[in-house]
């Protein structure tokens, strides 16, 4: 946020530089740069059994710290843990004579949202959000929200095809005043609530997150701002099917990710029914209930068929 | 460990002091009080001349906070991030001197091995939320400020949000400047909440005159007037002690 910090080595890393930790000895081979932040900067990077991670290094021990404490919690949560894994803690004694605290994470590969959806059409948005509303919901139940959710956080990985988030560094405990936001998405500058970290908070970045994909050039306040988002949703074709569940979450009328997710999924299945079934073909037990009701209509329509060329 | 009272000042300016006594004697003289001096300096697009750039870095500097330039468009962000940051900084100067009488003189987050600063930093967000603030806001309202005004004041109805979802209690007190006979003016005294601010923020005002040093000075005073401070002599003791570690 702050876009004075002087450049340090830290940000400027080349490929091919070798980093040493100084505690555990580690080493890690710098690829490429994955991108760089408020905070620090996010490199591809090799260890030395040639397996690839993300390797976020910067000048700030304060608040790198505290996002290896955020994930160091993640990381307890059972099965698919929300956000990415933390894999190593270290410092760099680095040739300038600084000492740069790192640590070292899953690398999620990936494509951007926006460009996902641009690729393969935007009828996944639902689904995709629907799979994040499950991660939230993990989050959730641990007692953090995500705080920053925006667009520029969140990752669709290939194989599954997944909506993940990646940056941890706004993570807040809830009751909290919430940690790092960013104005588009955050309902205190909407004039739609407070910026206590409670789940609301996260359910009404993500509708923002979807407004985001569909106006990418985002759009101004005006005095009734509420008013305007809730008429920016309803202008959105693309949006039409999510209409309730975007106005619902804007308004802070859902308390739980689930309680969203829920009303989502319901969207979700009349996509099946009538546009294209291909689109959400997903493991939910309610989809195959509906795979179930597809096949029943085309056997009995194939009777149908056969009855009246008999006849 | 319990969280103390931070008091700060915020001072938002465009340009350079060019009146009474030097404001980065004031700063110094002010931390010495235990309130820290942060400064934003605002910029108008072209004008990235280093003097008055300069002097705003110098004033924070002495004034033991935290300072950034920036143009008016980024104003709601900057203020929040540089009142957080001050606080943080403030937090985590406690936290480090209370290690180094724990665990000798060179000590801090740093030297600490990663597994253990973990736990110190949970110890300064823990105070960073809880902790009671007195924030006291200086704005210059020179000439060439008034365009920018619009922009300050939603900055700081935003800051107060952010505050108020804090845990810890905060105050806040608006003074502009140059007043029209002493250096500020006031315009809000030490509340709460700063939602009435839209209706009492000033159409100022004067000429050329940016009083900066004097300005301050009188800040330090609106702290004791306050009666929020029982005594200046306490203060001599430095913020720490406020903390009841
Ligand atoms: N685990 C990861 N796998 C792949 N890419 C990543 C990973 N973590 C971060 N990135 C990339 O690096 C970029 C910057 O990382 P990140 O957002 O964590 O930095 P930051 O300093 O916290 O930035 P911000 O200002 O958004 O808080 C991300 O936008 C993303 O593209």
């Amino acid at each position: 946020m702050l876009n004075q910090s002087k450049p340090t080595l830290a940000f400027n890393l080349k490929p091919g530089t070798r980093l040493v930790g100084k505690w555990k000895r580690n080493s890690y081979v710098i690829q490429q740069v994955l991108g760089k932040g408020a905070i620090g900067a996010v490199y591809l990077a090799k260890q030395s059994d040639k397996k690839l991670v993300a390797l976020k290094i910067s000048d700030k021990v304060a608040s790198i710290s505290s996002e290896i404490n955020v994930l160091q919690k993640l990381a307890k949560v059972r099965g698919n843990s929300p956000g990415p894994s933390l894999y190593e803690v270290d410092d760099w004694l680095a040739p300038d004579g600084i000492c740069y605290p790192f640590y070292t994470m899953e690398y999620v590969q990936g494509s951007e949202l926006s460009s996902f959806l641009n690729n393969r059409g935007s009828a996944w948005l639902g689904l995709l959000l629907s799979q994040l509303l499950e991660e939230l919901d993990q989050l959730h139940q641990i007692g953090f929200i995500v705080g920053d959710l925006k667009l520029e956080n969140v990752i669709v990985t290939n194989s599954p095809i997944r909506l993940r988030f990646i940056d941890v560094g706004g993570v807040t405990q809830i009751g909290r005043s919430v940690k790092e936001y960013t104005e588009f998405y955050d309902r205190g500058y909407w004039q739609c609530g407070d910026r206590k970290a409670e789940p609301s908070y996260d359910l009404f970045a993500l509708a923002m997150l979807a407004l985001q994909c569909v106006y990418p050039n985002r759009f101004k306040k005006t005095e009734d701002a509420k008013g305007l988002l809730l008429a920016k949703i309803k202008q959105a074709k693309v949006l039409s099917a999510y209409e309730l569940v975007l106005s619902r979450a804007v308004s802070g009328r859902y308390q739980t990710a689930i309680s969203m997710r829920q009303d989502l999924k319901k969207v979700l299945i009349l996509q099946t029914k009538v546009e294209q079934p291909t689109a959400t073909v997903h493991k939910g037990r309610s989809q195959n209930r509906d795979w179930l009701e597809i096949f029943m209509f085309g056997l009995s329509s194939l009777i149908f068929y056969l009855l009246t060329a008999f006849y | 460990m319990q969280a103390g009272k931070l008091k700060q000042i915020l001072l938002i300016t465009d340009g350079c002091s060019n009146q009474g006594e030097d404001p980065t004697l004031v700063a110094s003289l002010i931390k010495e009080q235990g309130i820290t001096v942060n400064v934003i300096g605002v910029l108008d697009h072209g004008d990235e001349d280093s003097e008055s750039l300069q002097e705003v870095e110098e004033i924070a500097e002495s004034g033991g906070g935290v300072s950034q330039i920036v143009y008016p468009q980024r104003l709601t962000q900057t203020v929040q991030a540089v009142t957080k940051q001050a606080m943080t900084q403030t937090l985590q100067g406690v936290v480090n001197q209370e290690l180094r009488s724990i665990l000798g003189d060179t000590q801090s987050i740093e030297s600490l091995p990663p597994s253990q600063r973990g736990e110190v930093m949970e110890v300064v967000e823990e105070l960073t939320e809880t902790c009671d603030i007195q924030l006291l806001v200086l704005v210059d309202t020179s000439a060439s400020m008034q365009k920018k005004i619009e922009l300050v004041k939603e900055a700081l109805i935003d800051l107060s949000i952010s505050m108020n979802a804090r845990i810890g209690d905060n105050k806040f007190s608006i003074y502009s400047f140059p007043g029209k006979k002493k250096a500020t003016t006031q315009i809000l005294d030490w509340s709460t909440k700063l939602d009435k601010l839209a209706s009492v923020f000033p159409k100022l005002t004067s000429g050329g005159v940016t009083p900066t040093g004097p300005a301050l000075k009188e800040a330090l005073h609106h702290y004791g007037q306050a009666g929020l401070l029982r005594s200046l002599k306490r203060h001599a003791e430095s913020e720490q002690a406020d903390f009841g570690i």
